[in-house]
């Protein structure tokens, strides 16, 4: 069993949680048009790796609040747990995030027009 | 499938040669049954293959032994990185059924449940393949009248389901407690009498050695360490024994799909979650028949050797590692408790997990990639060891027509582009 700490309530077991699958899936705007096979990757398609993978969680059964999570799904280590529409800071997390296919996508690049504007950084 | 062959009497299909018998049993016995034949050889990778199915499991061994047997393509190899049945194929809870809403579902696993009644014939291998029933339970109003729409509409697809009440219920499985105070009271139920279990390992080790028999390379502790394209085409596998050059590479890993299709730069809907199941200690006959209950999320039947085989549903998260997380079997065993009161007192003996490769709409992917030669049969998720003929003898039609048949084409990777799903969660039996 985990034990994952909620940054609001501290260490609990993971029967208090719900999982939400990948982290970081950005909705392409409306206004973007996008082809079917682009927006499938923002609907259906998951990264799904072996080794450290950046998944939402929530607090279901406690204060029902969402955060991040840098796991790894082999050995289930927690690296990091993060805050909801921040980036993961450690090394490990932050590799894991930049190389992700996702971010080369059309649907990702749809979801921020401003970001490319910003240089990327968010 | 199964139509008799004039030269092989019962044996519709080519593979596993005869070659036990009473008397070499007897005879090896003399000798501590030290110098019996390998059932299947242990060849050295050859340099090239016409096709090459990457994962030994029961769904790769029989699209291998399908390729071989029905399209005559025997220049092929069967990669494995353990040992042959050692992923999912042997640690399921060997459930057979083709009981699904959908057309779609209907008619892969009924194609399915139907090689399954010729495959020890087929295979010449005993695979024990026992129609001794699943009992799917409704636990309330609500559920037995789904259960009864969906009933209906599995009969109008040619396939055997029945409705039962409790009284039906208590008579078909005595051990059963139908007392309505319960936190799950049995409301009623549907039947396949044709569905049931089968010898999990004995269905890759008969795929195993028909394929072989039929010239097909098993190279197991082999693992596949990338895919060498030229293009979009393939023209080889890495593996850590070297290159193998072919044009046609088949990929059926399961719960480590997700990992060879990032290899080839092809992103895939999957998630790869544990799946666990348990036995007890062994004891006389109480079950002879299996139940399922899409409620509580739980399915029981009993082993030829005596155990109690319980299974659960998926883990919430994602994980590669080949064990669960202890709050799921917990949940199933309060649940079994109630349905048989009987088994309160028995010692679970073995417990583990295999890693299953879900998809969003719950159904399989059969399909061909952008990456011309390289196919994808995963995504089974839950219930992949029922369909283990139906998608190998699917998939092998794929791989050696370059195009899928009737009852593959609607599970091309495309229908999540389209929007086709096949949505069986819940439409299924689930627990699947």
């Amino acid at each position: 069993m985990l034990i994952i700490t909620c940054p609001f309530c501290g260490p609990r077991d993971e029967v208090e949680f719900a999982c939400g699958g990948e982290a970081h899936i950005a909705r392409p705007l409306a206004d973007h048009k996008i082809s079917d096979a682009d927006f499938a990757d923002y609907l259906f398609m998951r990264d799904n790796p072996k080794g450290l993978f950046l998944e939402r969680w929530r607090h279901s059964a406690g204060c029902r609040r969402w955060f991040n999570v840098a796991r790894d799904t082999v050995s289930n280590e927690i690296v990091e747990i993060y805050p909801m529409g921040s980036l993961p800071v450690k090394t490990a997390a932050k590799t894991t995030y930049k190389t992700s296919w996702r971010r080369d996508t059309a649907a990702e690049k749809a979801a921020t027009p401003s970001r490319s504007k910003a240089g990327g950084s968010k | 499938m199964a139509q008799n062959h004039p030269d092989r009497g019962q044996r519709g299909l080519p593979g596993g040669a005869p070659r036990y018998s009473a008397f070499a049993l007897a005879k090896k016995a003399m000798n501590y049954h030290q110098d019996w034949q390998r059932a299947w050889r242990d060849p050295e990778p050859k340099a090239e293959y016409d096709a090459v199915i990457i994962g030994g499991g029961g769904h790769g061994l029989a699209t291998a032994y399908y390729l071989a047997a029905v399209h005559g393509l025997t220049n092929i190899a069967v990669i494995e990185k353990g040992w042959i049945g050692g992923g999912n194929t042997g640690r399921n809870t060997t459930i057979i059924r083709s009981n699904y809403l959908w057309d779609e579902s209907a008619a892969i696993y009924e194609h399915s449940m139907k090689l399954w009644e010729g495959m020890s014939q087929d295979l010449n291998f005993n695979v024990m393949f026992s129609q001794r029933g699943v009992l799917t339970i409704a636990h309330s109003e609500h559920e037995l009248r789904e259960m009864s729409r969906r009933v209906h509409a599995i009969r109008l697809n040619g396939i055997d389901s029945e409705i039962l009440g409790p009284a039906e219920i208590k008579k078909f499985v005595p051990t059963i407690n139908i007392d309505q105070s319960i936190r799950y009271p049995v409301m009623g139920g549907f039947l396949q009498r044709r569905g049931g279990t089968a010898r999990h390992d004995a269905v890759a080790w008969g795929y195993a050695r028909a394929a072989d028999d039929l010239g097909v390379d098993i190279i197991q502790k082999c693992e596949v360490t990338g895919l060498r394209r030229q293009g979009r085409k393939i023209i080889g596998v890495e593996t850590s024994r070297g290159f193998i050059k072919t044009k046609k590479v088949g990929c059926v890993v399961a719960g480590h799909s997700s990992v060879v299709a990032a290899m080839a730069g092809i992103r895939l809907p999957i998630a790869s979650r544990p799946l666990q199941a348990l036995v007890s200690e062994p004891i006389k006959p109480i079950l002879d028949t299996v139940i399922m209950s899409n409620a509580v999320h739980m399915y029981i039947s009993q082993s030829d050797k005596g155990e109690m085989v319980l299974g659960a549903g998926v883990d919430k998260y994602n994980s590669y590692a080949q064990r669960g997380s202890f709050p799921v079997p917990e949940h199933m065993l309060a649940a079994a408790v109630e349905l048989f009161p009987v088994l309160s007192r028995l010692r679970m003996l073995r417990h583990w997990g295999g890693i299953v490769d879900t998809c969003p709409d719950a159904s399989p992917i059969i399909s061909k990639t952008d990456i011309e030669g390289l196919y994808f049969d995963c995504g089974w998720g839950t219930g992949g060891f029922k369909a283990t003929p139906g998608s190998g003898h699917v998939f092998a039609d794929l791989i050696a027509n370059d195009r899928p048949n009737k009852i593959a084409a609607p599970y091309s990777l495309d229908r999540f582009r389209t929007g086709l799903l096949i949505d069986e969660h819940g439409a299924a039996g689930v627990a699947h």
